[in-house]
């Protein structure tokens, strides 16, 4: 009996081994091209490593992020960086996109289909050439100024006065496809009859939308925020077309100034570091999302 | 039947991917690497000066040299952007190319970075270098003493003045501001009465890159004293001078009195090419702060011929900020060198053999607008004969100035435009750019520093 207990484990073992040999090359190739350069940039991200200037390569503590979190650069990139996250992504991409998966919902099919052609044509065009056409579209002699001019309307120059809320209003644009396709289809699961019945208990519209819908879809929302919030951090394309992270650095970004430090101003080291630091912001937004929805599944 | 085109087009899918693969190993080392000699060189906007020139080089090469193949890689960037292509290109020897065409400004940097093998054994048996001016053989010579790259030319810089737009506005034709304040009023006299003309460029921003510091800043910023920039006694990067808040100053009057051009515009990275094939040739820009090689786009073999220009456009030296000593010039200039990971360094160097010769300098000087640095070329009655601007460019070689060009100037060169910036925009006072740009030059040298002395 013992003798048993003792050998079945090992037989276990073994088969399971033989059972995970297929798995072998997809693991390999995962630490060869995904952790390998996650642990290359870690160990940059503490090195002085330059593109030029010098030959070598020394270890230097936590030098560049001293030089991060000093740094007013930084202070100011990252105050464009939530700007551009809270207004483009939390803000716009989310609540056009609940809105229009909303009245889609309302609308007939053929509003439906031409609405949503629309929206998904924005989201699938490439990044550069959605930065493209907003930069021919806010420009001086732009669409917009037309348009603008032809109202008699004071014309605008956000691309120069205000990029960051420029580009912020071009993700919106790109965006917001992908979260009213998210919440259109967590709508399509919300029950009629649930909805019917608080019309029939007297709740207008408004009330039956705050108290019945979206509390019904909150899991998706939450699951959506975190997955726009994500992409729109690491936005870079969008920007570099549009303004380069300029005038005077208005619209830099942390993906922007990473790249500059990096590539422009040879640092990579210090533009590891600084890709380090945009990760874990990620990480933090994660966990609040994480954190919301857990508190949730308690109150339940 | 269903099974079996399932399979046949796994299998070619799977075909399909390893071919590419291996494809793409390939293009590392392109064929054998001594019968190919690879060249990098940046070609952007409609100037193809360059890229014409080396074709027909390339052609007399391969002519002299049977089995030898050379692969042009133009790259298509801004100038910043084409720096950084290049070091990484050099930073791995499978991708490393046997020729580059670097900047004298960045090849510093480069050799520190350990990216470019010195030249001396084959400049030593080589018996045209002796016919390279001093001060071009320093341009790549590196703290080591060694010789890194073969420079094709040297440029000085000026400011160009449309003569008709001067005639209109009630200008003297025959222009000579004594100093800055005069050049400020000229423009002024411009704006009022020609309304529709941008009355006065001087390159602004990180945009244009390298232009705004070696041919807007640094022209006014060393007519404020001497070794305004980089003090060469002490090797020290200089900060908190009165010149810097002047020169800031300038670039607020330029631009807070609409002097200057539309500031959207003018930080585009392409606005240097704007000005020489647009503005300039549609008489739309008054005076401008320029290179020797500017009218490099209005000859026959320019981007935008304009045959009128030797008419229209004047050139005058730029004066200090006080109108004492000589007229201000920088000069710049490219070399081509070879990177220490090129897999044919024997062909490339024999090709900057045949791009160096005495006949190929002069077609290119003339071409390009170029100063040669090869005296052989200068005496050339053909060059000085080709372009009626070359000898008043020529003379200011006596007084030009070259960039203290160390490893850490890119970075210098950076914190200046950026001070530019803030200024020309409004965003910043030059006091507050001038602060900011002392705390980003102490960042980039760290001790090697020095308050101005006055």
């Amino acid at each position: 009996m013992t003798t048993v207990q003792l050998e079945h484990p090992h037989a276990q073992r073994r088969r399971t081994l033989v059972r995970g040999l297929p798995l072998a090359p997809a693991v390999v190739l995962m630490l060869v091209f995904l952790l390998g350069p996650i642990l290359y940039c870690l160990y940059s991200a503490f090195t002085d490593m330059a593109l030029t200037g010098s030959s070598e390569t020394s270890f230097v503590g936590f030098e560049n992020f001293r030089k991060i979190f000093t740094s007013d650069e930084f202070g100011r990139a990252l105050g464009y960086t939530l700007f551009f996250t809270i207004v483009s992504a939390i803000i716009g991409q989310n609540v056009l996109g609940m809105f229009l998966a909303l009245t889609m919902r309302a609308g007939g099919p053929v509003a439906r289909a031409v609405v949503s052609a629309v929206v998904i044509g924005a989201w699938v065009l490439p990044e550069v050439v959605a930065g493209y056409l907003w930069l021919a579209f806010l420009g001086e002699d732009g669409p917009l100024n037309q348009i603008l001019g032809f109202l008699h309307l004071p014309t605008q120059d956000w691309l120069f006065s205000l990029p960051i809320l420029a580009v912020s209003l071009a993700n919106i644009w790109r965006g917001t496809a992908f979260s009213m396709l998210v919440y259109s289809a967590a709508l399509s699961e919300v029950p009629r009859e649930i909805e019917e019945a608080a019309t029939m208990d007297g709740a207008g519209t408004i009330r039956r939308l705050v108290s019945v819908t979206i509390p019904m879809v909150r899991r998706t929302i939450a699951t959506n925020l975190m997955l726009i919030t994500l992409q729109t951090l690491s936005v870079f394309g969008l920007i570099w077309t549009m303004t380069r992270g300029g005038p005077s650095g208005a619209s830099t970004t942390l993906p922007l100034f990473a790249y500059q430090q990096a590539f422009q101003l040879s640092q990579l080291g210090y533009g590891t570091a600084l890709a380090l630091v945009l990760l874990a912001l990620g990480g933090v937004f994660s966990l609040i999302y994480l954190r919301i929805l857990r508190l949730e599944d308690g109150v339940r | 039947m269903s099974t079996f085109s399932r399979r046949a087009l796994l299998g070619a899918f799977a075909g399909t991917s390893t071919a590419a693969a291996l494809a793409a190993c390939g293009a590392g080392g392109s064929g054998d690497s001594s019968k190919t000699v690879k060249v990098v060189f940046r070609q952007f906007g409609a100037n193809t000066v360059q890229t014409d020139f080396l074709a027909a080089v390339k052609k007399e090469f391969e002519a002299a040299n049977s089995g030898i193949t050379v692969e042009f890689e133009p790259v298509k960037a801004g100038e910043s952007d084409y720096s950084t292509k290049l070091q990484l290109l050099m930073r791995s020897p499978r991708t490393a190319p046997d020729i580059v065409y670097e900047d004298t400004f960045l090849i510093n940097s480069d050799i520190e970075a350990g990216y470019l093998s010195a030249l001396d054994d084959r400049l030593s048996s080589w018996e045209d270098w002796s016919q390279f001016i001093p001060a071009a053989k320093a341009a790549a010579k590196a703290l080591d003493g060694k010789t890194y790259g073969v420079p094709d030319g040297t440029d000085t810089r000026a400011l160009w003045y449309n003569k008709e737009l001067f005639e209109q506005a009630g200008l003297p034709t025959e222009w000579e501001p004594a100093n800055w304040e005069e050049i400020l009023e000229a423009a002024r006299t411009i704006k009022s009465a020609l309304p529709d003309v941008t009355p006065l460029n001087i390159y602004t921003g990180t945009g244009v890159g390298e232009a705004t510091t070696i041919t807007g800043y640094e022209m006014l910023l060393y007519g404020t004293g001497p070794n305004p920039l980089f003090d060469p006694d002490a090797q020290k990067w200089v900060i908190g001078s009165q010149g810097v808040r002047d020169v800031l100053t300038f670039y607020a009057t330029v631009f807070s009195e609409g002097l200057g051009p539309d500031i959207k515009q003018a930080l585009n990275p392409d606005f240097g090419n704007t000005v020489n094939q647009q503005m300039i040739p549609e008489g739309r820009l008054a005076i401008s702060f320029d290179g020797s090689y500017a009218c490099g786009s209005w000859l026959p073999t320019g981007p935008t011929p304009w045959p009128e220009w030797s008419e229209v456009m004047g050139v005058v030296g730029v004066p200090t900020q006080n109108g004492d000593g000589p007229k201000v010039s920088m000069s710049g200039g490219w070399t081509y060198a070879i990177p220490n990971n090129a897999q044919n360094p024997d062909g490339a160097w024999e090709f900057i053999k045949t791009v160096a010769s005495q006949k190929n300098q002069t077609t290119y000087a003339i071409n390009q607008v170029q100063i040669p640095v090869r005296t052989d070329v200068a005496a050339d009655p053909e060059y000085t004969a080709a372009n009626p601007t070359n000898e008043f460019f020529a003379e200011l070689v006596k007084n030009t100035q070259y960039r203290p060009a160390y490893s850490v100037y890119p970075r210098i060169s950076d914190a200046i435009q950026r001070a530019t910036e803030a200024v020309s925009t409004g965003e910043s006072t030059p006091q507050e750019a001038a602060a900011e740009y002392d705390s980003r030059v102490k960042e980039a040298a760290g001790d090697a520093v020095i308050e101005a002395s006055s």
